[in-house]
C-alpha cells in the first residue's frame, strides 16, 4: 500500500534504528564510536548518525514518497558499550552498496565523514572502521603494483626493504640534495625518500631534483650491482601539475614515486595510482595530516580507516607507524592496520581493534613503512613486528651516523641482514637483538660506530589513542 | 671516522641482495638458512650466472626447482654440484613460496669473482 505524505519532524528511530536488521554480504558497514549530548538515548542518535550519513535530512519532505526510501537508508543495526568509557558507545550502521558511486572512496568517505560530524546532537563521533564488501573492493583500482610485483621488480627478496629519508627536511639545494642520496644508496640502501614537504620550493625546483637523484641512482646501482630507487614527491597544487611532474619521473626511468594521499587529496591520489598501474610505476604514499584526523580516541577517523581508503585508492607503501620510534603507535593496533594493508583476508579481532571481517579479494597488498626516530638498536623489533613485507626507513638513523650516509646505510643493511639471519636460524629477536648486533658488528666498523651513536636514545612515552580494550 | 670503501673501479663493492653484506656463510649457516626454507615449505631452487651477467632479472636454472624437497642434505648436494659445474659462476639458492607466487628466500651461496 503507498504512503501518504505527513509533514514534519519525525524521530529518527521510526525509520533509521533496525535491531533485526541482518547486513546483506553487499552493505557497507560502519563502526562509529558516538558521544552524545547528554539525555539524549542511544538509539535516537544511532539513527540519527545513520540518517544524517546516508539519505535523511532534519524532517520529512514530500519527494521522500517519490523513491523507495526504504531500500535507500543507511540502518542502525547494533549498538554496544565501549569497554572502560561509559561516555561513549559502539553505533553499527549498515548501508545498500548501490548509495555509493563505484571505485570513489571520495563518495564514500564524503557520505560516511560528511556533515554527520558536525551533528548538534553528538558531542564527538569518531568512525572506528569500515567493512567494504567485495563487491564494492572490486570496483576500485587498488595499489599500482602490489607486493610481489615490487618484489621482482627490484630484485629484493626474504627480507624487509630499507630506506631513508633526506634530512634536513627543507632548505637542501638539488644538487646537495642528491648527493645524500646517492651516499645513502652507495652505503647499502635500496630506497632514499623525499620527505611529504618537499614538493618544489624556490630553493629545490622539482625537475632539478628529479635529474639530480636519477644520476644519484644509476651510479649507486652501477656501484653496487643492486636496484636502488628514490620517492620521488609528485604531490603538487593541481592534478595537472602532478601528473606532469609523474610523467617526467617515468621519462628519466625512476622506478618510484611518492604522494601525500591526505594533503594532495584522495581524487589525485586515486587518478596517480591508475597511472602508475598503466604506466608500471611504484608508489609510494605519506600520510600526513592523518593524526588529525585519527588521534584524538573520541572524534575524527581512526587510522585502520584511513588505511583501507589507501588500499582502496591505490598505493604501493604506506606509513603505518614503527611502534618504537618517536611517532604514536599502539602496538597491538598497529598489527591490525599492518594486516590490512597486506593481508587478503582480515578477520575482526577486537584486541586490534578490527570490527569487521574484511575480504580483499585479488587486490593487491600495501607494503607498511616504519618510520620516524628509529636507529639500529631498533632493527631486532622492528624486524620481528614488521617481518619481510616492509619498508625499514631510517632517517636520522642513517643520516645521523658519525661518519656519514654511506657508513650509516651500511650499518642498517648490516642489521636488517643480521637480525633476518638469526630470525630464520629460530632465534628470539627482541630477547637476543644486543647479542645479535653485537656479533654483527665485529665485521662491521659502520655498525659499531652506529651502537656506539645511539645507544642511549628511546623514546618511551605513553600512547594517547589506545585501543579501546586496553581501558578495561 | 673512517672512509666508506666502495667505487666503480673496485669489483668488490658489488653486491648480491639478501645477506651480501655479512660475511660470506659458513657450512653451518648455510645449512640453517636451508632449514628455514624446508620449514617454510617452500620449494628450493638453484640459480646460477657468470657475474658480468648478474643484473638481469633471469639466471640460468639448474635444473628444475625441487618441488617437495625436504631433506636439507639433498639440496646442499645439489648446491655444491652446480657450483662444481660452473665454479667461476655466482650460485643462489631461492625458496619459492607458490602461494605469494615470490621468493620468500634469496641468497647467493658461491661468490663468483665479480666485474
Amino acid at each position: 500500500m503507498a504512503k501518504t505524505y505527513d509533514a514534519g519532524v519525525k524521530e529518527y528511530r521510526e525509520t533509521y534504528w533496525m535491531p533485526d536488521y541482518t547486513p546483506k554480504e553487499t552493505d557497507i558497514l560502519a563502526c562509529f564510536k558516538v558521544t552524545p549530548q547528554d539525555g539524549v538515548p542511544r538509539e535516537e542518535v544511532a539513527a540519527a548518525v545513520a540518517a544524517e550519513s546516508s539519505t535523511g535530512t532534519w524532517t520529512t519532505v514530500w519527494t521522500d514518497l517519490l523513491t523507495d526510501l526504504d531500500y535507500y537508508k543507511g540502518r542502525a543495526y547494533a549498538i554496544e558499550d565501549v569497554p572502560g568509557d561509559d561516555t561513549c558507545f559502539y553505533a553499527f550502521i549498515a548501508y545498500p552498496i548501490d548509495l555509493f558511486e563505484e571505485g570513489s572512496v571520495v563518495n564514500v568517505m564524503t557520505s560516511l565523514v560528511g556533515n554527520v560530524f558536525g551533528f548538534k546532537a553528538l558531542r564527538a563521533l569518531r568512525l572506528e572502521d569500515i567493512r567494504f564488501p567485495l563487491a564494492y573492493v572490486m570496483t576500485c583500482n587498488g595499489p599500482p603494483q602490489g607486493i610481489q610485483v615490487e618484489r621482482d621488480m627490484l630484485n629484493k627478496y626474504g627480507r624487509p626493504l630499507l630506506g631513508c629519508t633526506i634530512k634536513p627536511k627543507l632548505g637542501l639545494s638539488a644538487k646537495n640534495y642528491g648527493r645524500a642520496c646517492y651516499e645513502g644508496l652507495r652505503g647499502g640502501l635500496d630506497f632514499t625518500k623525499d620527505d611529504e614537504n618537499v614538493n618544489s620550493q624556490p630553493f629545490m625546483r622539482w625537475k632539478h631534483r628529479f635529474d639530480f637523484v636519477m644520476e644519484a641512482i644509476q651510479k649507486a646501482e652501477a656501484e653496487t650491482g643492486e636496484k636502488k630507487g628514490h620517492y620521488l614527491n609528485v604531490t603538487a597544487p593541481t592534478a595537472d601539475e602532478m601528473m606532469k611532474r609523474a610523467e617526467y619521473a617515468k621519462e628519466i626511468g625512476a622506478p618510484i614515486i611518492m604522494h601525500d594521499y591526505l594533503t594532495g587529496g584522495w581524487a589525485a591520489n586515486t587518478q596517480l595510482a591508475q597511472w602508475c598501474r598503466d604506466n608500471g610505476m611504484l608508489l609510494h604514499i605519506h600520510r600526513a595530516m592523518h593524526a588529525v584526523l585519527d588521534r584524538n580516541p573520541h572524534h575524527g577517523i581512526h587510522f585502520r580507516v584511513l588505511t583501507k581508503i589507501l588500499r582502496l585508492s591505490g598505493g604501493d607503501h604506506l606509513h603505518s607507524g614503527t611502534v618504537v620510534g618517536k611517532l604514536e603507535g599502539d602496538r597491538d593496533a598497529t598489527l591490525g592496520w599492518i594486516d590490512i594493508m597486506r593481508d587478503s583476508y582480515v578477520k575482526e579481532d577486537r584486541s586490534r581493534g578490527i570490527f569487521f571481517d574484511q575480504d580483499w579479494g585479488a587486490m593487491p597488498g600495501v607494503l607498511p613503512v616504519a618510520s620516524g626516530g628509529i636507529h639500529v638498536w631498533h632493527m631486532p623489533a622492528l624486524v620481528n613486528i614488521f617481518g619481510d613485507d616492509s619498508v625499514l626507513q631510517f632517517g636520522g638513523g642513517t643520516l645521523g651516523h658519525p661518519w656519514g650516509n654511506a657508513a650509516g646505510a651500511a650499518a642498517n643493511r648490516v642489521a636488517v641482514e643480521a637480525c633476518v639471519e638469526a630470525r630464520n636460524e629460530g632465534r628470539e629477536l627482541e630477547k637476543e637483538g644486543k647479542d645479535i648486533l653485537t656479533a654483527a658488528a665485529k665485521h662491521s666498523p659502520e655498525l659499531a660506530a652506529a651502537m656506539e651513536t645511539w645507544k642511549e636514545i628511546k623514546f618511551e612515552f605513553d600512547t594517547v589513542d589506545k585501543l579501546d580494550v586496553s581501558h578495561k | 671516522m673512517q672512509d666508506y670503501q666502495s667505487s666503480l673501479s673496485d669489483p668488490s663493492s658489488r653486491k648480491f641482495e639478501t645477506f651480501s653484506y655479512l660475511p660470506e656463510f659458513t657450512p653451518e649457516q648455510i645449512r640453517k638458512q636451508i632449514e628455514y626454507i624446508v620449514s617454510k615449505g617452500w620449494n628450493p631452487g638453484i640459480e646460477h650466472t657468470e657475474p658480468e651477467n648478474a643484473g638481469g632479472h633471469y639466471w640460468y636454472m639448474w635444473k628444475l626447482p625441487m618441488f617437495g624437497e625436504t631433506d636439507v642434505d639433498a639440496i646442499l648436494k645439489e648446491v655444491e654440484a652446480c657450483h662444481a659445474a660452473h665454479p667461476n659462476n655466482h650460485v643462489r639458492l631461492l625458496g619459492f613460496d607458490n602461494f605469494a607466487q615470490s621468493a620468500g628466500a634469496s641468497m647467493v651461496i658461491y661468490r663468483g669473482k665479480t666485474v
